[in-house]
């Protein structure tokens, strides 16, 4: 592991059950240790989403809260907008990685640890900096994107596909590992094929499972990231529910457990997708 | 991209090739991902490092490093740094406990996995809505502070508490801090051996012994290394603090956040140094756990 991701090495690994034959006295102790430091770690995850959620219905009438939120036309328009900004990152980022990952792995392994140190920047450049140096160098001549909403958006993209370089990266990577690329790419050539056609064919579907992981870790990020789209002044979901924490009572609290919820909804595909394939997965992301 | 080098092209290069690098047109691969990341990466951070280097007048200078030392700017890095720390060492203590707990510690294979989906989720529930979750539970009329001062007579906040001051946020930090250090040490835990605590029990040891002259010896560099590595999630956080504190907690990141909305600073480029000075404690950080990284994949495998 070289970088600030924690990569987990299946489930397989940490599920295989090795029956424990250590003398049987200490093994309770150690079992009832477990469980009363587990119940205190459960609790103290779950008090704050129980106190979010009871704090929601504290709203009258009954559940105001919730049926404000699905009556507010800006959380879905915000989450809408949140969820374009995710999908564009995504393509983006698998278009500039997909290849280069490929190409190094293929032709230009020299050139490894410069692309891994490249992708490893967004770890050592933290958001609030990275949009600081975008903001300076986009708001003047030659590009002055920050000028115009289209321009900000597209520096919101860019933002966005720089902090999924990590992730996005060492998923494709590790997923390169795991084929035979060489092999592929000269059957693919012995039967004709070109570069574009080995490409979208042979190799991206072998990486389906790595890169569908990465994709959904850069769409939760995305979907929850405050920092640069609030400096950029874009409606996102993050900074909506930002602005009306300020203004509103009860309703913020229901939009931040359904902010919750896609998270968790996030994880859960990257589970699914992950189940059964030898790729390692990411499952974290930058704050 | 028809560079014409096939793997399968075993025709010798044409002669006007000969004294010329063969792999030139390789490179163009990796135009378009370098390309893209001088633009929206390399040079937004040149434009800082040249700025922080520069006086107001345009003329080079190290005074924006050395004003970092004025109380504003150096209480930013040790409030930021405080935090990290504290964080850290705690998440890291916590997580790991967890961790071992449900990886060794006997609970039902169930367990384990749903903690670890969950930690996937936790340590990505961060900013705005994780603040919230806290402002809404132990905040002045949260749930769990009623239910303190109502049943238990406790009122936290008449005794001083807010959870809108240095130890709430390291509260509420430890929420997506705590997860990260269960997934990211779950490989070195995984990767003790029962033959080696079989040996150490053959050979007479206690469970003192083993831990202290065995376990902690080979899982240290993975502890120390993700500790580092918390500590710098917790260094670079920005969106968090703000939510919680509205921009009242001097941090590093909210102080450039408040210089690049508002010029709290009144000089550009003392706000640059401060970025600086932050990607370079960053850069330390990452550096130390990469090496600590690769110290301890010697035991996992």
């Amino acid at each position: 592991m070289t970088s600030q991701a924690n990569v987990l090495h299946g489930d397989r690994d940490l599920q295989a059950d090795v029956p424990d034959r250590r003398p049987r006295r200490r093994g309770q102790r150690k079992t009832v240790a477990s469980w009363i430091f587990l119940l205190i770690c459960v609790t103290y995850f779950a008090l704050p989403l129980v106190g979010t959620l009871i704090f929601s219905l504290r709203a009258k009438p009954m559940l105001s809260a919730w049926t404000d939120m699905i009556n507010d036309p800006q959380v879905w328009s915000s989450l809408a907008y949140s969820f374009v900004i995710g999908i564009f990152t995504i393509v983006i980022s698998i278009l500039l990685l997909v290849p280069t990952a490929f190409w190094v792995r293929l032709r230009l392994p020299r050139l490894r640890p410069v692309v891994e140190f490249v992708t490893l920047l967004p770890f050592v450049i933290p958001p609030i900096v990275l949009v600081f140096g975008l903001i300076s160098t986009f708001s003047r001549p030659p590009l002055p994107l920050t000028g115009t909403s289209l321009g900000s958006d597209v520096l919101l993209v860019c933002a966005y596909v720089v902090l999924s370089f990590p992730y996005m990266y060492r998923a494709v990577d590790a997923g390169l590992r795991t084929i035979d690329i060489r092999t592929l790419t000269e059957a693919s050539q012995s039967l004709g094929a070109g570069w574009f056609t080995i490409l979208w064919r042979v190799i991206l579907p072998n990486l389906r499972v790595a890169i569908l992981s990465g994709a959904f870790l850069t769409l939760a990020i995305v979907v929850g990231e405050f920092t640069i789209a609030n400096f950029l002044a874009r409606p996102m979901f993050a900074t909506y529910l930002q602005q009306i924490s300020g203004n509103l009572a009860y309703q913020p609290a229901a939009v931040a457990l359904m902010s919750f919820a896609i998270t968790w909804a996030a994880m859960g595909v990257i589970a699914l997708i992950g189940r059964g394939s030898q790729t390692e997965i990411e499952v974290t992301g930058a704050h | 991209m028809t560079d014409g080098v096939s793997t399968l092209d075993a025709r010798p290069a044409p002669p006007a090739r000969v004294g010329r690098p063969r792999f030139r047109w390789t490179f163009l691969g990796v135009v378009p991902f370098f390309a893209f990341a001088t633009l929206f990466l390399v040079i937004p951070t040149l434009y800082l490092v040249v700025g922080s280097f520069k006086d107001q007048a345009g003329h080079w200078t190290v005074q924006n490093y050395l004003n970092l030392s004025q109380p504003i700017t150096s209480n930013a890095y040790a409030t930021s740094i405080e935090i990290s720390l504290v964080t850290a060492i705690l998440g890291g203590i916590l997580g790991f406990l967890l961790s071992y707990a449900v990886i060794a510690g006997g609970l039902p294979a169930r367990i384990r996995t749903g903690i670890f989906t969950f930690s996937g989720v936790a340590s990505n529930f961060a900013g705005v809505p994780l603040a919230l979750a806290f402002i809404f539970t132990i905040g002045r009329t949260g749930f769990v502070t009623v239910f303190l001062t109502n049943v238990l007579g406790w009122d936290i906040y008449g005794s001083g508490f807010t959870i809108y001051s240095k130890l709430g946020l390291e509260i509420v930090y430890l929420y997506f801090q705590l997860p990260l250090m269960v997934l990211i040490i779950a490989p070195a835990i995984d990767g003790l051996r029962k033959e080696w605590r079989e040996a150490s029990e053959n050979a007479g040891a206690s469970t003192w012994q083993y831990w202290r002259h065995i376990a902690l010896p080979i899982l240290m560099p993975s502890l120390l290394g993700a500790t580092i590595l918390l500590f710098g999630n917790s260094f670079g956080a920005q969106a968090t603090a703000f939510a919680l504190t509205g921009g009242f907690i001097n941090l590093v990141t909210i102080l450039i956040g408040g210089q690049l909305s508002g010029d709290v600073l009144g000089d550009q480029n003392l706000g640059y140094a401060l970025a600086m000075g932050m990607v370079a404690i960053m850069g330390v950080t990452i550096l130390a756990y990469s090496w600590l990284a690769r110290r301890a994949e010697r035991w996992q495998r």
